[in-house]
């Protein structure tokens, strides 16, 4: 090394200026070798621009656009001619160019291309909504608990533990109940009940990093230099844990979205979801006639979604852990 | 620190305002004195903690107690263990005690009061009607009209004459009598479950870790990632269809054999697997850059070594922990796996009693759920000073 290249070039010194270097630039660096993580992120955003479009571009209603006669048909990638079924009854009428039969339709002969579709808005609206309200709540919590600590944070911590004890299947199950109703058709007992269940994990671990954090020299020197409370923790802490938030909220959106199934199957779902289709799928597996593509579809795409989250939320850790950050 | 304990308490009261408005303020009220009793204790001396954490004990020994051995004898053995505790147990044992024997008070009554809330009755799909009639029932079964008088009456129950009450929807049962008998069979199809779950998530979380971002990595992750990325009915359904209608190798459903075990413990170890393997998978790519890996290599020690003795340990950490929660999970049964393969475990009376309103099987259900998650998560807390010798000086 000559001596010049240990001369700090001028342009380097600010805290700002350092090209290249800073965390998020580091991170995607990383993300990128990740090629599973990658994927899983193209993934995703097929995924939900398919729910998002797909339903519209159709212009099929997925709930009334029923037809008896069209009732458990299998897969088919072309439109039905009258020798490809059976019952010549289930060919369909002249004016309806395309069938939409790739998938197969269900028991009331809808089309179960658009009802996956339509089912897998509300299980990544679902996902979303109960995900950022859980977050919400858990960063308040465990930034209060963390920061000030003492008896404070143990009293706080302690009433997690106390939430923790309480079986999760009552808490969402009883809430449900609550909205039972009042709210019956809308979702928004779903996103407080996961919500309400989910925020305990991000508290824990938001608590975890602040406390470990407002002890560092960084924070010492805005505390010294007169800086308040609320600005250390929102312009000094809350930054540095930006990148765990990211990746647990990362994880939690596909532990919400198989939670939703899960009351999808006991049956106090929030309608037409991907646990609720692949619930129904269930029900009429059987081994005499089996409709098999019932189960298989939504499957097929909660499986997609949730890989590519859980793979994305991985990726994300390995990029901004400093800890697990090879040289 | 002095604002943010009003802002905390201001918010605590604020909570207990909306009780009191939306429930009664006698519900309030117990609420505003469970918790200050819990919260109380962090201010005791050690000594009063001694004193009060065995007492706690003793008190949760009898009430266990009385039920298998009798009151006399139950009393006699509660203050017995008591005062072992009180002179050989260390103070964190204490705080721990004292935490959650009232904790557990206040989880029956908090259950009771959500339970109360939810609209109906238990015996809302009877066919009888008469105002009479469900009032005989109600009396019969102990149901009261409001959250505070059922809770007075059940703990009456539990610490008088040791019973959890009688099931409404199983008629003639006890709690007791429905729930023991399933205990054991969630806990033996748990434990095969915990270990597929631990041996499969180690292994592969291991083999994803020593090469990141690899094939290895993955493939590895990749298939642990199937527990956590599909619902546990379809996967239940997966398993069911391939191997007892196609392959014909293990019975659809049922009870009684080591066969009726293998695909419900499968299907419930599957997610677990995947959190394990997962952090596993962390804890080993943090161990693999450590000095004293590099150490062991450089000493010329076989890769193989090197992961078996040095980083496993590194990887085993973080999951200690993780089993705490997870042991009150998977210890008492999920709902969807003893639909499915007709299990005749605890998970479904969760469901079901909820869905029921069949409060005292909900609240039997929460009491031993609570119980094993606080076990559970002490045992880890042992488990884990005597992994790490650094978390060991803290205790």
């Amino acid at each position: 090394m000559t001596e010049e290249s240990l001369m700090p070039d001028p342009a380097d010194v600010g805290p700002e200026t350092a090209p290249g270097s800073s965390l998020w630039s580091d991170a995607w660096r990383r993300l990128k070798k990740n090629k599973l993580a990658i994927a899983g992120c193209v993934m995703l955003v097929l995924v939900v621009l398919s729910c998002a479009l797909g339903p519209m571009m159709t212009g099929i209603d997925p709930e009334s656009d029923t037809n008896p006669k069209r009732a458990n048909l299998p897969p088919s990638v072309t439109r039905r001619g009258p020798d490809d079924v059976k019952n010549p009854d289930h060919v369909l009428s002249e004016d309806k160019p395309v069938s939409y039969d790739w998938f197969g339709t269900d028991e009331l002969g809808r089309s179960y291309f658009v009802r996956v579709l339509k089912g897998g808005q509300m299980s990544l609206l679902i996902g979303l909504v109960a995900t950022l309200a859980s977050v919400l709540i858990g960063v308040v919590y465990g930034s209060i608990a963390g920061y000030y600590g003492g008896k404070l944070d143990e009293i706080m911590m302690r009433v997690v533990d106390f939430l923790y004890g309480i079986p999760y299947m009552f808490l969402v199950i009883l809430i449900m109940l609550m909205f039972s109703d009042t709210a019956r058709d809308s979702p928004l007992p779903i996103f407080i009940a996961l919500g309400m269940v989910q925020w305990l994990t991000t508290a824990r671990i938001l608590r975890g990093q602040v406390l470990t954090l407002r002890s560092q020299e960084f924070v010492e020197a805005a505390r010294v230099m007169g800086a308040s409370d609320m600005r250390i923790v929102f312009r000094h802490i809350l930054p540095n844990t930006l990148g765990v938030v990211i990746i647990y909220a990362t994880l939690t959106v596909p532990q919400v979205i198989l939670l939703e199934s899960f009351l999808s199957f006991v049956g106090l779902g929030a309608g037409l979801t991907w646990g609720l289709l692949a619930s129904e799928g269930l029900s009429v597996i059987n081994p005499v006639e089996s409709y098999w593509w019932r189960l298989l579809y939504p499957s097929i795409f909660l499986a997609l979604t949730l890989f590519s989250l859980n793979f994305m939320g991985d990726g994300l850790r390995d990029a901004l852990d400093p800890k697990t950050r090879k040289e | 620190m002095r604002g943010a304990a009003i802002v905390v308490a201001t918010f605590a009261a604020l909570v207990l305002i909306a009780i009191g408005l939306r429930v009664g303020w006698k519900e309030a009220g117990v609420f505003l004195v469970g918790g200050a009793f819990i919260a109380s204790m962090l201010w005791y001396p050690p000594g009063l903690m001694r004193v009060v954490g065995s007492l706690l004990l003793a008190f949760f020994l009898y009430v266990f107690l009385q039920t298998i051995a009798g009151p006399a004898v139950g009393v006699v053995i509660a203050l017995l263990i008591g005062a072992l505790a009180w002179r050989f147990l260390p103070n964190r044992v204490h705080r721990r005690i004292g935490f959650m024997v009232p904790s557990m008070v206040l989880l029956i009554f908090t259950t009771t009061v959500l339970m109360y809330e939810a609209p109906g009755s238990p015996f809302a799909q009877e066919k009888q009607t008469t105002q009479q009639a469900l009032e005989a029932q109600a009396k019969k079964f102990k149901i009261e009209e409001d959250a505070y008088s059922f809770f007075m009456t059940y703990m009456k129950g539990l610490l008088a004459e040791g019973t959890m009450g009688l099931a409404v929807k199983v008629q003639g049962r006890t709690v007791e009598q429905l729930l023991l008998p399933a205990l054991p069979v969630s806990m033996s199809l748990g434990l095969l479950a915990l270990v597929i779950a631990v041996v499969l998530g180690l292994v592969l979380g291991i083999r994803a870790g020593v090469r990141p971002n690899s094939w290895a990595d993955y493939s590895s992750m990749g298939l642990a990632m199937v527990g956590i990325s599909l619902p546990n009915f379809v996967i239940g359904a997966c398993l069911l269809i391939f191997f007892s209608h196609k392959l014909q190798w293990l019975p659809v459903a049922g009870w009684g054999s080591y066969k009726h075990l293998i695909l419900p413990a499968i299907t419930l170890a599957l997610p677990y697997a995947a959190y394990i393997a997962r952090l596993a998978r962390n804890g080993t790519i943090e161990v693999m850059q450590q000095d004293y890996i590099r150490t062991a290599r450089a000493k010329g020690l076989s890769e193989r070594v090197v992961v078996l003795k040095h980083a496993l340990k590194g990887a085993i950490l973080p999951v200690v922990s993780f089993l705490g929660p997870a042991a009150a999970g998977i210890f008492t049964g999920s709902f969807v796996i003893e639909t499915l393969f007709a299990v005749p475990g605890m998970g479904q009376w969760f469901v079901k009693s909820a869905l029921g309103r069949d409060y005292s099987v909900v609240l039997g259900t929460a009491i031993i759920y609570f119980t094993i998650i606080t076990l559970f998560n002490l045992l880890v807390d042992f488990a884990y000073a005597w992994l790490d010798p650094r978390v060991r000086e803290e205790l």
